[in-house]
């Protein structure tokens, strides 16, 4: 008996000291980076590398952040991120309210298109949708980065959905009976109980929309209209490729936002990867 | 007008913003990519229809054939290293641990993050003179590959990149484990099973479709992979790290061949349909069905 509670409390041990390994490993590239942003320019040359900065040097990242208008390119973040987000929350909700809740023909069909939807690569998409959009003379404007949101998130509206299947519909029938059409049960009835699944949504477009990189890339020419992520590619090709510490530094400010949200809603990102990952279980 | 009748014009009227969406940004350009994929089409100027030219040419692209094998070795190498280390970690983390929010915010935190700022910082990790990576190899006495600038390390630098930054499926596998009735656990146990018969002949089989879904969906997602891989080795060195979403990009948007970059598309696809449907040819007999609790 004693020899088993032993062996559990040992087991245990290795079990908090392989998570504790894990979480340091985990970690530690972000370590490296906060320690790279505060090296002075000779000391993140240094070679072998080390691994705390030579100093607190927080001059990299008001340089860095001189170095190109990153204030425009963080307004034209905010821009597109919010536009986004706002979009594909409104959109998605009402689509997935057509797919929980109302009933016709060719339902089915529709949802099965949009569960295929899902697995279509991205590589597919892009060569049509440019040649569309630069025959409409949008390419250089924000809106075929901030479309795909609104409309084409078939992801976002499967999520939404699976969510009000779990909401019970006597709430909606009543109001139906009361005489409220369909607009005024999702607004009033349904979307009231749905805050923890917009939330999720919410959290998810702003993370996307934030760290897009390869529409800004493909559709954004002028600099003045540059996105935080294509001014950080920017700035670390070509001149600036050798200041290591100013490149974290300016990555570390991008990445500011999202860990902020991500700290504040985590239980909105698992409660949306766990509904969506475990589908039917 | 009846109820029902009034129900689906409802329905069609407010499906509409994704019908849009399947317009344009799905099933739309799935068929205009086909018809692209068989002409000839340079940026600013008109189509060519050249059959099945694009795809003959593809044959004979030493580019495209290292493009493929590396799509498929990174893939399989991501899919299979996030496998064992995710479940791994979500197995520790189901030992009723202490203070799991904080190792689930760490696990999760790369995931999030992911983007051009985590690509950059991993460039400098992976780096031969400056990098973290090596540094901490050559501390265990072990000389360093010098990940990125080698044309064999490269893609497992990408691969151990990639697996930070699937702490999504860690939290799927605990949500899962955390899912395996208990009492099942304690029937085995009483009928003599260790921890591992108990792994062998609960754990798994239980766990065997969320391991499935994991498998198809981390397939689908790493053989649709490139932006990093723009960002970090623009498919270098020499063409070590070209994948076949990075071939599409180059040819679309640095050469300008819409028809070309079509066809390798649709071979990206095809790829991704055929890896999906063995998967569930395997899945068929291997995941255990009864398992699968609950509802649709």
């Amino acid at each position: 008996m004693v020899t088993g509670i032993r062996a559990r409390m040992a087991g245990r041990g290795a079990a908090y000291l392989v998570l504790a390994l894990g979480a340091v490993v985990f970690l530690l590239p972000f370590a490296w980076m906060v320690s790279t942003s505060l090296k002075s320019n000779a000391g993140a040359l240094q070679y072998p590398p080390r691994f705390l900065p030579d100093g607190y040097h927080w001059g990299s990242f008001a340089a860095a952040w001189q170095a190109l208008p990153f204030g425009t390119f963080l307004m034209n973040s905010v821009v597109i991120t919010v536009l986004s987000v706002a979009g594909s929350v409104a959109f998605s909700t009402v689509s997935a309210y057509a797919f929980a809740r109302l009933r016709a023909r060719w339902r089915t069909a529709m949802f099965a298109l949009l569960l295929g939807t899902m697995m279509i690569p991205g590589e597919i998409i892009i060569v049509p949708d440019f040649i569309l959009f630069n025959h409409l003379r949008l390419v250089n404007t924000i809106w075929p980065i901030v479309w795909p949101y609104w409309f084409g998130n078939a992801f976002f509206v499967f999520l939404l959905r699976q969510f009000m299947l779990t909401i019970p519909r006597e709430l909606d029938e009543a109001a139906h009976i009361d005489g409220a059409g369909h607009l005024r049960i999702l607004f009033r009835v349904i979307v009231p109980q749905m805050k923890p699944a917009i939330a999720t949504v919410t959290v998810f477009a702003f993370v996307g929309s934030w760290n897009n990189f390869i529409y800004p890339l493909i559709y954004l020419r002028d600099q003045s209209k540059y996105t935080m992520s294509l001014g950080l590619q920017l700035f670390a090709s070509a001149q600036y490729i050798t200041r290591y510490n100013q490149m974290m530094a300016i990555g570390l400010l991008m990445l500011a936002p999202v860990v902020v949200v991500f700290l504040i809603a985590q239980r909105s990102f698992v409660r949306g990867i766990t509904l969506t990952g475990l589908g039917g279980r | 007008m009846g109820r029902s009748q009034r129900e689906a014009r409802w329905f069609y009227l407010l499906s509409t913003p994704w019908a849009i969406g399947f317009l344009v940004f799905g099933g739309g350009p799935i068929v205009a990519s086909a018809v692209i994929s068989l002409t000839n089409w340079p940026l600013l100027s008109s189509p060519h229809w050249v059959g099945l030219a694009n795809y003959r040419q593809l044959l004979h692209d030493s580019t495209f054939w290292t493009a493929l094998w590396n799509t498929l070795y990174f893939g399989a190498g991501s899919v299979a290293l996030t496998l064992v280390c995710t479940f791994g970690l979500a197995l520790l983390l189901n030992l009723n641990v202490r203070g799991l929010w904080f190792f689930r915010l760490v696990f999760y935190l790369p995931t999030v993050t992911s983007g051009i700022a985590t690509a950059l910082l991993w460039q400098l990790i992976l780096n031969p003179d400056y990098g973290l990576l090596d540094r901490v190899l050559s501390l265990a006495g072990i000389p360093g590959p010098g990940w990125l600038a080698s044309q064999d390390w490269a893609i497992p630098g990408l691969i151990i990149m990639s697996v930070w930054g699937a702490g999504n499926t860690t939290i799927i596998y605990l949500a899962g484990l955390q899912g395996v009735p208990r009492t099942l656990h304690d029937a085995a146990a009483v009928d003599g099973a260790g921890w591992r018969a108990r792994f062998c002949h609960v754990t798994l089989p239980m766990m065997s479709p969320v391991i499935f879904f994991n498998t198809v969906t981390g397939f689908i997602g790493s053989l649709q992979a490139y932006a990093l891989i723009l960002i970090m080795t623009n498919g270098g060195p020499g063409n070590a790290t070209m994948v076949l979403g990075l071939y599409v990009y180059r040819e679309a948007f640095q050469y300008f061949n819409l028809g070309y970059a079509s066809a390798l598309a649709w071979v990206l696809l095809m790829l991704i349909v055929v890896i999906t449907a063995v998967q569930f040819l395997i899945g068929r007999r291997v995941v255990h069905t009864e398992a699968a609790r609950g509802g649709a």
